[in-house]
């Protein structure tokens, strides 16, 4: 499974870490051809890599349904649990107390967390867990072949479900109106945007949500879905392009900065993302704002596409509990038994 | 008038919400202080404010704890249940009421105590106007403990305990109970028989509830992980962990080595829990019955993945939402079957407020060496109420993390692990978990079907044999549950089995039996499932034996039945649940009810029945021959079936 560690003068497809692409690979996908699942997986592997991030470091998650499979295609060197219908978000929680310096990457769909899982959906989001919350977003349920989802849109007609006669849930609309921290949208059609913002929400510290727009192309691929590649490639407005800047790169792109069209945050660990603007003027970083593009793009039919909402002031769960450093699954009998004198004292106290 | 003393039974009668729980624990308190066997059980409503609610103590110089169904003493404060209360004071009996309820009294049979309540707090210039009628609680247990003779040093004490130390309330309070005292002593003329003289007979013991003792002994087992959500009568365990976290697991710097995580709902507590356990935690949750069947989906899913974690199922009486403040015995089919597909769950059953502190501690090196859910069962009635107690015992053997592989395991083993394979045969594979740095180390978890490397697959014989494997886990795990509590009597005719909070009851009714009705019982108190082999023994060794339970249907002796095919017509169900703790008053009449005088011991018959498989052959042998053994833990045994 595992490459040999790179020699000096290794050739350049080795990271920073080490590793080359193949070491950030899963199990050959069983998606159909042509699913959006397996090109945002394989963004995954990219950006991973080009992060030389240490699998170990990384826990996938998943709940039910096709999207929740494709965390086999990716990272097998990482630990994963691919859990029950939407539940994904309280395993997450769970297991990453475990360990702290890890960080989730969870992958979701539609149904699995606009659907079954909304509660615990909103309540990741209120607990800022650290982790890459990824919508694959078809508005359609595959696995059972092709019943509606609560984000397809309404008048849509699908084969043997007639048309949806509901307004869709808008996945970055939840996430932000439940505090997320991070809330991004893109099209799987848009490869490099959704590598960019990958990259940029796993340097967030705290819950970082992707809704990615990944259109089904067995069943919902008619050219007018809203979850369509035609759809999505003729009506998608990007807010801005995004460019992830490692902590450890020195190289800022000069140019692009005296533009002054150009906003930069910061994330937790000292990289940058920039976001040239394209004709809004955006500021991701105004919840008001946020909620404003959003519902004006619905009203308008725009697929806004790029960083909707970041926030990197709020704690993560670890200083919120006040956890020790050493990760709690390597505390041993002598951090977690307490002394014979304490049960003295307790019997002492039982009256 | 013969006195009694120290055997009597006394309630009060409040309205819920108006503070009477301090007055009541006080009592309970003072007498257990006094060196008396005594026992408290809240009964109340499921409701804030306002409503019914009763606290029963009873007094037993014999040490006898299970609720009783006659009360000599009552105390009646509240106005909508007085006429109730009134008519329930046993003939003979004594009552006291607060005078500003004016209703006829039409009983002349019984002792009657007017107390002007409101009169002696309003004249007590220390209790301000908004404290008057908790503090007017106070001025019962000071008129009971003048007429009674309860020792007012040992309210004091028991106060001091009550507000931990702090003067001013215990001031205020005191004031009430001696303004009590001194009013009955110059205005009430003894005119009732009971009395509470000191004994010797709690010395060395503590007093505690269920569900506190549970929290403490999860510490000491380590615990770091606790994710619920607040229902009755489970919340005071998951309080009692932040109560005393901060306590027993204090650090120099400050920070915590443990987490409890208040969760959106039980879905969510329990899929935290198993999460938690998944990457190598000590993981909890503690809910009841609705909690439980909320927590069904996961349960199977950590079965299945082979997950440990710890569920604490304080039981209250269901179907449904049933009565959330009254106690049952009535999930334990459901537990042991949890989960659609072929499920088999690890139980510890808890015999009072002792074991659950040792079961806390236990339920996770069994999870971690099993790798599987173990589900801890008490009841409301253990919980919640406060019982006698031996101290809280260290735990006898360090922690037991199970079979876990970290990176110089894998070093060692140069990477060759699967993991779900069954390398030592017994049916427990090994485990990584997350943030192990060995390239080698990782796996994917899934609640689909899986080999033994933890692929995907739906290969026949891949199901099929792990299922089989998870089989002889469970097969496993009967030398690592405890087993059962035995306790025999010379001369026994007939077996008992309970499990639970009912020990107090059976143990009353085996001295009912033995001393009014001439029947010797062995009890067999059952403390796990799956079964030890200790429990065929004891079947093989009675004609009829009684299980005794709280529910309707008889759910213990439904699994006994299973269990033991070639025993069943021995077994005699005496279940019972109305909601209430359990009494010997039911227990004695269940037994004598199905009760056959005729037939004599078994020893002959029962090495006929049990020639079935040489399992059943060696546990009757055993039984005849020698003593089976009583508390050992249970040795490898040979039951594996076929």
């Amino acid at each position: 499974m595992t490459q040999p560690l790179p020699m000096a003068g290794a050739p350049a497809n080795v990271n920073l870490a080490g590793l080359t692409k193949n070491d950030y690979r899963g199990a050959p996908s069983t998606l159909c051809q042509g699913c959006g699942h397996n090109s945002i997986a394989n963004q995954i592997i990219t950006a991973m890599y080009e992060l030389s991030v240490k699998p170990e470091k990384v826990v996938k998650f998943s709940g039910i349904g096709c999207s929740s499979k494709s965390p086999t295609y990716f990272m097998n060197r990482s630990f994963g649990f691919n859990s029950l219908h939407g539940r994904m978000p309280s395993i997450a929680t769970g297991a990453l107390f475990g360990d702290h310096t890890l960080k989730g990457l969870g992958v979701s769909g539609d149904g699995d967390t606009a659907s079954i899982g909304m509660g615990q959906f909103k309540h990741i989001m209120r607990r800022n867990v650290n982790m890459v919350y990824i919508v694959e977003n078809n508005g359609v349920y595959g696995l059972t072949k092709g019943q509606f989802s609560a984000t397809a849109e309404k008048g849509l007609s699908l084969k043997k479900q007639g048309t949806n006669p509901y307004m869709p849930v808008d996945i970055c609309m939840e996430a932000l109106v439940s505090n997320a921290t991070f809330v991004a949208r893109s099209f799987a059609g848009n490869p490099k945007q959704v590598k960019e913002l990958l990259k940029a929400a796993f340097a967030h510290k705290g819950i970082a949500v992707l809704d990615i727009i990944s259109p089904c192309v067995t069943f919902n691929n008619q050219t007018n879905a809203y979850h369509s590649y035609t759809w999505g490639k003729d009506h998608e407005a990007p807010l801005h392009d995004i460019t992830y800047i490692a902590p450890r790169s020195e190289i800022i792109l000069e140019q692009e900065m005296q533009e002054g069209e150009v906003r930069e945050v910061t994330m937790h660990d000292g990289s940058i993302v920039i976001l040239k603007n394209l004709e809004r003027g955006y500021d991701p970083t105004n919840r008001f704002e946020a909620m404003r593009a959003l519902e004006e793009a619905q009203r308008n039919d725009w697929l806004i596409t790029g960083l909707i909402y970041v926030n990197t002031e709020k704690p993560g769960l670890e200083e919120t509990f006040n956890l020790v450093d050493t990760p709690l699954n390597r505390l041993t009998e002598a951090d977690l038994r307490p002394a014979p004198e304490l049960l003295d004292k307790i019997n002492g106290l039982m009256f | 008038m013969n006195k009694i003393v120290n055997d009597f039974s006394i309630i009060v009668g409040t309205k819920n919400g108006s503070g009477s729980s301090t007055a009541n624990n006080t009592i309970l308190r003072a007498i257990f202080k006094m060196g008396v066997p005594v026992s408290g059980k809240n009964l109340f409503p499921s409701n804030i404010q306002g409503l019914p609610t009763w606290y029963t103590i009873r007094v037993s110089k014999d040490g006898f704890t299970a609720r009783r169904e006659v009360n000599e003493i009552v105390i009646a404060m509240n106005p909508d249940s007085f006429v109730r209360d009134l008519a329930s004071v046993a003939p003979g009996g004594a009552f006291f009421y607060a005078d500003d309820i004016k209703l006829p009294i039409n009983r002349t049979d019984i002792a009657v105590y007017p107390m002007p309540v409101k009169k002696i707090v309003r004249e007590d210039p220390n209790v301000p106007a908004d404290f008057r009628e908790l503090v007017g609680n106070m001025v019962y247990v000071g008129v009971l403990a003048q007429m009674i003779g309860i020792d007012i040093e040992k309210i004091q004490a028991a106060l001091e305990f009550h507000f931990k130390g702090k003067q001013k309330p215990i001031a205020m309070n005191m004031g009430a109970v001696r303004a009590g005292a001194e009013w009955a002593k110059a205005n009430l003329e003894k005119k009732d028989p009971f009395y509470i003289e000191p004994m010797d007979k709690t010395h060395g013991m503590i007093m505690a509830d269920g569900n506190t003792a549970a929290a403490i002994g999860s510490i000491f087992g380590g615990l770091q992980f606790a994710a619920w959500y607040p229902i009755t009568p489970a919340s005071s365990l998951a309080e009692a962990l932040n109560d005393y976290f901060p306590m027993l697991r204090k650090r120099e710097d400050g920070k915590h080595t443990y987490a409890v995580v208040q969760a959106e709902d039980e879905l969510a507590a329990v899929g935290m829990a198993i999460g938690a356990g998944w990457s190598g935690l000590r993981a909890m949750t503690s809910t009841s019955g609705p909690g439980l069947s909320l927590m069904t989906e996961f349960a199977g899913l950590a079965y299945f993945a082979e997950v440990p974690v710890v569920i604490w199922d304080v039981q209250r009486i269901g179907p449904s939402t049933g009565l959330p403040t009254r106690t049952s015995q009535g999930d334990l089919t459901f537990v042991n079957f949890m989960g659609h597909g072929d499920t088999q769950a690890v139980i510890l059953l808890p015999g009072g407020v002792y074991e659950c502190f040792e079961f806390g501690w236990k339920a996770f090196d069994i999870a971690e060496r099993l790798q599987t859910p173990v589900f801890v069962l008490s009841d409301l009635d253990m919980g919640m109420n406060q019982w006698m107690s031996k101290p809280f015992q260290y735990p006898d053997k360090p922690m037991d993390r199970g079979k876990i592989l970290w990176e110089k395991d894998l070093e060692e083993l140069k990477g060759n692990w699967a993991r779900y394979l069954d390398k030592d045969g017994d049916g427990i594979p090994y485990r990584t978990v997350p943030g192990n740095q060995h390239p080698m180390s990782a796996y994917f978890t899934r609640g689909t079907g899986h080999d033994e490397h933890a692929r995907y697959s739906e290969e026949a014989h891949v199901w099929y044999n792990n299922m089989e494997r998870l089989k002889r886990k469970y097969e496993t795990a009967r030398q690592y549950v405890p087993a059962p509590d035995l306790r025999e009597t010379k001369g026994a005719t007939i077996g008992i089995i309970g499990y639970g909070s009912t020990e107090a009851a059976i143990t009353e009714t085996m001295h009912q039996l033995e001393t009014e009705h001439g029947i010797k019982a062995d009890f067999l108190r059952i403390r796990a499932l799956p079964f030890t082999k200790e429990v065929g023994e004891f079947l093989a060794k009675h004609e009829q034996i009684f299980v005794v339970e709280m529910n309707r249907d008889g759910q213990m002796n439904q699994l006994l039945t299973i269990e033991y095919p070639q025993f069943a017509t021995r077994l005699k169900s005496v279940a019972y649940g109305d909601g209430m703790p359990a009494s010997a008053r039911w227990v004695r009449e269940g037994i004598l009810a199905k009760y056959e005088a005729k037939k004599a011991p078994a020893k002959a018959k029962a090495k006929a029945t049990a020639r079935r498989t040489s399992v059943r052959k060696a546990a009757v042998k055993s039984s005849v021959k020698k003593k089976s053994s009583v508390k050992s833990p249970a040795k490898k045994t040979s039951s594996r079936k076929k």
